[in-house]
């Protein structure tokens, strides 16, 4: 690309180079031009001229092509990044659970069936499921509670196909709140299941 | 608040009764309890021995003093007198051969003076007993040079425990300490504190490090980890401050609440996985393989703590539901609801801690939204409630199993507190916020 530039360049500067020179040359023996003079030399410059028009035109039509495509390039490349976001974003989106609860409710099971085919298309990606408490039962205690969380997601990405060593399963118990305070919206949030991708390519491909 | 009323009452009637040459009752007479002589009846359980303890002159004299008192009063056994530096002038001269003048002691209602001096390499202790206007006991307690350092403080709450055993035929607890988690997710770290609030360290924690439990000789603590590196068991020697990893959990399980057994030769401990949370122990050679004690089914049983002969085990689990207390044999078999329950329970009882006498179990209860300590006698019963104000959890057992450290939110942040089970009082142990999950240490000898 910039090779091709500073060869387009170059040809324009030799270009007017020779032109000038053939300008500066011929003006000061150049006499009035009584006989009309053989029409070789006004000939060739038209001739010159047009060539070099046609070749600008070519150049410039060129680097429009080149242009485009690369905008064309970044254009796909945005969309794709975007694409693959909006996957990575559906993969890791968080499911939330009643108080002292691991059952997943439907609105969760729809989260989760969103990751499945995600799941599938990127057989190379590992998860990890992390499970979370509010700070409303005992701190030890909600460490097996997070487990349970956790591994009642897995349960299910399993039961819908998705190989069980790609899931690994920790749990947090209150430890890691989303949500500072002392309501129910607090609680709300953190009784949550989050997940990472810990493993596979960095552009998720499409279902 | 009643038995502090009885205890000051009694301290009342016991100068009465010097004083008029009468009694309480019909049936109170000279008791001689253990050395010191107490007019009336004596309750160890809620009445209070009242001592002097004397000004101490020379190098740190000031602080010994000080904290001897205070060693005795946060016993919850004893009145301190307040003598002021005139007072023991004026009980020192017109004395019979000990040099104190027992008359003005008895006026001011003492029973027994404790009279220190500072000796080169530590301290001299006479306890007087102000009835028999004689000393009673004397001991010498070495004391390391370096006064106020961690090991001085130390040596003098040994000090005060041998003093209070002198007085009541029951070792004190102030040469104790008590370890906790304070603050959360990354910035949580293990201290160690001890049990007047002083000389707090750092414990070297591995990241995301949970509870801790102390070695029955209080030279090593155990810790869980949890989070996203595989979770383990982790040993850390106080003695030598070198970590060690016990046991790595498998991937998609974790190790939770470790507590040592009562020969301190292997370890208790949860393992919270995808088929629910189990009860094991482990050696802690770490060359046996472990031996799993629950049959969950996939319900939770977690925080094991032995009885002190260590032939049964309490734990939380939830196999009927809601969080109950269990008790088992310590080879997994025989166990048994411990807490009362019924189907329409939704009640949430967790946390055991089994007292070191072995009569009672310390746990959280949800009363309305809040949870409360609770005691409940080994053998079953009706449980007694102990807090009402704020949330109180995680309650740890002194080893006098009279004390109990726990956390508490009552002065509007989590701290821990202490509280005598027999008269109510209760004392705030730490005074950062976050502070939780305390346990306390045995006896310690060093």
């Amino acid at each position: 690309m910039t090779a091709t530039r500073r060869f387009a360049g170059l040809t324009a500067a030799l270009l007017s180079v020779t032109l000038i020179d053939a300008c500066h040359k011929k003006a000061p023996d150049q006499p009035a031009p009584a006989v009309a003079p053989a029409a070789g030399p006004n000939a060739d410059s038209a001739r010159r001229a047009q060539e070099d028009a046609a070749r600008r035109a070519a150049e410039d039509a060129a680097r429009r092509r080149a242009a485009d495509s690369i905008a064309a390039a970044n254009a796909a490349a945005r969309d794709a990044a975007a694409a693959a976001a909006a996957l990575r974003t559906t993969l890791t989106a968080m499911v939330h659970f009643d108080y002292d609860q691991s059952d997943l409710r439907p609105e969760d099971r729809a989260i989760l069936d969103a990751k499945v085919p995600i799941l599938s298309a990127n057989p190379t990606v590992m998860i990890r499921v992390a499970g979370h408490t509010d700070e409303r039962g005992s701190d030890e205690y909600n460490l097996a509670l997070g487990q349970r969380r956790a591994s009642s997601v897995k349960a299910y990405l399993v039961q819908h196909g998705i190989a069980e060593s790609r899931v690994q399963t920790i749990s947090y118990g209150e430890e890691r709140p989303m949500a500072q305070g002392t309501d129910e919206g607090a609680y709300y949030q953190n009784r949550r299941a989050e997940f990472d991708i810990t493993s596979g390519p960095q552009t998720l491909r499409k279902p | 608040m009643k038995p502090f009323v009885r205890a000051a009452s009694f301290a009342l009637v016991a100068g009465i009764a010097i004083a008029a040459g009468m009694s309480r009752s019909a049936l109170a007479q000279d008791t001689t309890f253990r050395g010191i002589t107490l007019i009336g009846n004596y309750d160890p359980t809620r009445d209070k021995i009242s001592v002097a303890v004397l000004p101490v002159s020379g190098a740190f004299g000031d602080s010994l003093r000080a904290i001897v008192q205070r060693d005795l009063d946060f016993s919850d056994r004893f009145t301190i007198l307040p003598i002021e530096g005139g007072d023991a002038d004026a009980a020192r001269t017109g004395g019979a051969a000990s040099g104190l003048n027992y008359s003005i002691f008895q006026r001011l209602n003492a029973a027994a003076i404790v009279q220190m001096t500072s000796m080169p390499t530590g301290v001299h202790v006479a306890l007087h007993d102000v009835a028999k206007g004689q000393v009673v006991n004397v001991g010498d307690f070495a004391l390391p040079s370096a006064g106020y350092s961690r090991e001085w403080r130390m040596a003098v709450h040994r000090t005060s425990d041998e003093i209070a055993r002198w007085m009541t035929g029951q070792r004190g607890i102030a040469a104790t300490r008590i370890a906790y988690i304070r603050g959360t997710g990354k910035a949580a770290a293990i201290r160690i504190v001890d049990s007047d609030g002083a000389g707090e360290i750092t414990v070297p924690t591995d990241e995301n490090g949970i509870s801790p439990a102390w070695h029955p000789s209080g030279t090593m603590l155990a810790y869980s980890t949890y989070g996203d590196v595989a979770s383990r068991i982790v040993l850390f020697d106080l003695t030598t401050a070198n970590s060690r990893t016990l046991t790595t959990a498998p991937r998609n399980t974790q190790y939770i609440t470790p507590n040592f057994m009562p020969d301190g030769t292997s370890i208790l401990y949860a393992r919270s996985g995808e088929n629910g949370s189990d009860i094991y122990a482990v050696g802690l050679s770490g060359s046996d393989a472990p031996r799993r004690l629950t049959v969950g089914r996939g319900s939770e049983n977690a925080s094991p703590t032995s009885s002190p002969d260590g032939r049964r085990i309490v734990y939380v689990g939830n196999s009927y539901g809601q969080p109950e207390l269990y008790i088992m044999d310590a080879d997994g078999t025989d166990a048994r609801l411990l807490t009362e329950y019924d189907l329409s329970d939704k009640n949430y009882r967790s946390d055991p801690d089994w007292s070191p006498d072995g009569r009672l179990i310390a746990y959280q209860e949800k009363i309305g939204p809040n949870f409360q300590i609770r005691t409940i006698r080994a053998t079953g019963g009706t449980p007694k409630q102990l807090t009402s104000e704020g949330v109180n959890e995680q309650p740890s057992w002194a080893p006098d199993s009279r004390h109990i450290v726990f956390t508490s939110t009552r002065s509007g942040v989590r701290q821990l507190w202490i509280l005598d089970t027999e008269t109510f009082r209760m004392r705030q142990l730490t005074t950062s916020s976050g502070s939780r999950l305390a346990a306390w240490s045995s006896r310690l000898t060093q």
